[in-house]
């Protein structure tokens, strides 16, 4: 049996970590459910955020969570894959906003 | 995109004790999962009993125009079971007699049946306060002789309800066929046309969201909003209420989760959305089903499942309310589909 880090079935004991901490896993899972509540933001708003900020911090858990949150909300995967591409823009922009960073040291130095 | 039933292609799962077998053995077997007689009996509701009848749903025959994925019925064109006009007579006598407020007939297409006309005129006349047709929608422009359908509906004053799982064509179709998304918008705007649907209209018009997937139908209310806006700015279509309803994981659609390795998960996920409260409003406990050949069921699921009702009155020529009240109710894994978030029935949510 191959052996890995990541197993999908381990996603459904997530409620599992209060069982070493019952205090904070309350509070954190209480702030959790708050959070995705219908707010300034909406629901499916809050969704969408997720599931591009799962792929920014690529987290294999969250991914699947958040493909099927979405789904059961009737999220199109054309919405899907448009959210991940802003992730995907912001984590591209960041790395090339530094570019500023090398173009004024290279000036300092080489100018 | 399926084009056969699975009685056609003598699938394995054709056979409903096939299915059965499926869903109390493995994770039901081995105790990672518990049945759903022990889950609701840690919350003192087994054995769940009908009470007062309500809703009589009468299945007029599996023939279908469609073949969709998820059909639990496994009704297409190469199925030949039709209610007879005797077994509609039988009915008919039920449907004068009893107290229920609701009539409800679905199939297949129940519009194939050749006296579905005749059907809806008589028992139109029985004064039932909610008489409602389950139409595909398809059907009403699949042939000319369906094409007065809308008018037909509205001057029997027929409730209609038709499935529609997506507001796009792509997921639409993938489900329900090609072109099932371009038809089901002619006859939406058709029916809106002759009244349907519209905001003061006494011609209900309701939809069924059933997901296109292996996954669970989202809030009802919210996908209420998110359908009416999508279907009104796309296509200038109303509608007045839409019901979600969870797949079953029985006949195709239990077919699809074993066949995309689905199945598991997804019964995980319907005992996790485990709900007590809509134990208490499931529609079994309400309705009776009636099969197309006058045998009587708990409901749909249990008719296509071959599980018959738990009395001494097994056929619609029998038929006597008093003894089918308070009887146990048959139930297996599959029920956890109506249990599971805010529960599911052919109104949509109970809970």
């Amino acid at each position: 049996m191959s052996k890995t880090y990541y197993d999908p079935a381990d996603l459904r004991k997530f409620g599992k970590i209060s069982d070493w901490n019952e205090e904070l896993g309350s509070k954190f899972f209480e702030y959790y459910n708050s959070v995705f509540k219908d707010g300034a933001l909406s629901e499916r708003e809050k969704s969408l955020i997720a599931l591009a900020v799962a792929h920014t911090i690529q987290c294999p858990y969250c991914i699947d969570a958040y493909t099927g949150d979405g789904l059961q909300r009737g999220i199109t995967k054309e919405e899907m894959m448009e959210a991940l591409h802003v992730a995907g823009a912001i984590r591209g922009g960041a790395s090339l906003v530094h570019g500023v960073q090398m173009m004024n040291k290279v000036n300092k130095l080489d100018g | 995109m399926a084009t056969k039933s699975l009685h056609k292609h003598k699938s394995d799962l054709a056979n409903s004790n096939r299915q059965l077998e499926i869903l109390s053995n493995g994770i039901f077997q081995n105790g990672e999962l518990p049945t759903f007689k022990d889950k609701i009996a840690e919350t003192n509701q087994f054995p769940l009993k009908a009470k007062t009848l309500e809703i009589l749903q009468i299945n007029v025959g599996y023939m279908c125009n469609q073949v969709c994925e998820h059909c639990h019925v496994d009704a297409g064109p190469d199925r030949k079971e039709i209610m007879t006009r005797a077994t509609m007579e039988q009915c008919l006598e039920v449907i004068k007699n009893t107290e229920a407020h609701t009539l409800d007939l679905t199939g297949g297409a129940p519009e194939m049946n050749p006296n579905f006309r005749w059907f809806v005129e008589e028992a139109s006349k029985a004064g039932i306060k909610d008489f409602i047709v389950r139409s595909n929608l398809t059907i009403i422009r699949a042939n000319k002789k369906y094409y007065d359908l809308p008018e037909f509906f509205k001057k029997h004053n027929v409730h209609v309800v038709s499935s529609m799982p997506h507001w796009t064509r792509g997921k639409t179709d993938k489900q329900r066929g090609d072109g099932v998304f371009d038809k089901s918008i002619k006859a939406l705007q058709e029916l809106n046309a002759v009244g349907y649907g519209m905001p003061d209209s006494n011609l209900r018009l309701d939809l069924v969201y059933n997901p296109s997937g292996a996954f669970l139908p989202g809030n009802q209310a919210s996908m209420e909003k998110d359908f009416k806006k999508a279907l009104m700015e796309d296509f200038g279509i109303q509608f007045h209420n839409l019901f979600a309803i969870t797949n079953l994981p029985i006949s195709r659609f239990l077919d699809y989760l074993i066949a995309s390795e689905n199945y598991e998960d997804y019964m995980y996920q319907l005992v996790e959305a485990y709900n007590p409260a809509a134990v208490a409003n499931v529609m079994c406990t309400n309705t009776l089903s009636v099969s197309w050949d006058g045998y009587l069921y708990d409901c749909d699921f249990n008719q296509m499942l071959e599980l018959p009702v738990n009395s001494k009155v097994k056929h619609i020529s029998e038929y006597n309310e008093e003894l089918l009240e308070g009887r146990n109710i048959v139930i297996s894994q599959h029920c956890y589909g109506c249990t599971a978030g805010a529960g599911s029935s052919c109104q949509g949510t109970v809970a």
